[in-house]
């Protein structure tokens, strides 16, 4: 029964009640609408888009994208007219430029960095493994082992 | 010697990532208005709503454009010291009282003090969101052409009075 309550409850909040009150009388005006605010972050609550946010600011930028679809300005346009405000921040997709390069790039490097330090691993512990042993050694091993069966043999009944 | 190394490298950049990371200001968000055009506005006086007052009426002047709102409450917190710059008389001061209620507003000028020599209102945000305005307060200095040349975000301190404003207006103020 409680288990029941929590899944009803989880099934409610995971519908995340839509913030916005904005609906464009076209449907694809809607999408480009919907696609572009969660496009665009909030300022003020910088981890959420201003789809997500429900800050003042979001739905002021809300309010400013839907009026522009309005005028039918197009996405571009309207990308436009907030980066000319807020700066390449207010992307959640940074454009690729030389001061956002090391974002964009970074993760690569890593992963190429990852890639090479496994590789690396690997043929050194194969090569490792070849490594002969010479002959006294192997002398030395094998009476070991053989020692080791002989004891392990008389106290067969304890173990 | 290797085994060494690696992890050495692996620490110092690390580190220098860190040491990065602490001295970023997330909340500092870079604005690209800097040495463009004050953005156009005109917009009703709070203390004459019948008058208009936009930019282009204080070409040839140094001013400093100072956003803040009765809700506000670093605004209140930043509010002596704005008070202090005015009477220096640096330079004209307007403020933009930004999503506010003109009678609060009014108000909080009533009790507080008034630096500004004009304060207008931005009802629903629009002049905000021109500036580029995330978060109130916010403080922008214009040159005498009318070029934006410098932003605060968040409250003045008195530090920031002495070592950025004042130096910067003096430096426009003999800019022709």
């Amino acid at each position: 029964m409680k288990l029941w309550f929590f899944v009803l409850i989880l099934l409610i909040s995971a519908q995340g009640f839509a913030i916005d009150d904005h609906q464009l009388a076209n449907p694809e005006q809607q999408k480009t609408y919907e696609i572009i605010i969660s496009e665009l972050r909030c300022l003020v609550c910088q981890n959420q888009t201003i789809a997500d946010s429900n800050a003042e600011l979001a739905s002021d930028l809300r309010r400013q994208v839907f009026e522009m679809l309005q005028q039918g300005k197009s996405k571009e346009d309207i990308i436009q007219f907030m980066t000319d405000r807020y700066g390449d921040f207010v992307l959640y997709n940074p454009p690729l430029k030389t001061k956002t390069a090391l974002l964009w790039l970074g993760p690569i490097a890593f992963l190429i960095t990852g890639f090479i330090m496994i590789f690396w691993f690997i043929r050194r512990k194969k090569t490792a493994a070849i490594m002969p042993i010479d002959k006294d050694k192997q002398e030395k091993m094998r009476r070991l082992l053989s020692e080791n069966n002989e004891s392990s043999a008389e106290n067969g009944d304890q173990s | 010697m290797l085994k060494y190394i690696i992890p050495l490298i692996l620490f110092i950049v690390l580190a220098v990532f860190l040491a990065l990371g602490l001295k970023g200001k997330p909340g500092e968000i870079p604005s690209p208005l800097l040495n463009k055009p004050a953005p156009v506005f005109s917009a009703p006086k709070l203390n004459a709503p019948n008058e208009k007052l936009s930019p282009a009426d204080l070409k040839g002047k140094v001013w400093l454009f100072n956003v803040w709102a009765s809700w506000c409450v670093s605004c209140r917190a930043e509010h002596p010291i704005i008070n202090q710059l005015a009477q220096q008389q640096a330079a004209i001061i307007i403020g933009l009282n930004y999503k506010d209620d003109p009678e609060a507003a009014k108000k909080w000028l009533a009790t507080l003090g008034n630096p500004y020599n004009d304060s207008v209102m931005d009802a629903d945000g629009r002049i905000g969101i021109d500036w580029g305005v995330y978060g109130v307060p916010e403080t922008f200095v214009m040159d005498k052409q009318g070029i934006v040349r410098y932003k605060h975000t968040g409250p003045v301190t008195e530090e920031d009075v002495q070592n950025t404003f004042i130096p910067l207006i003096a430096k426009l103020q003999a800019e022709p």
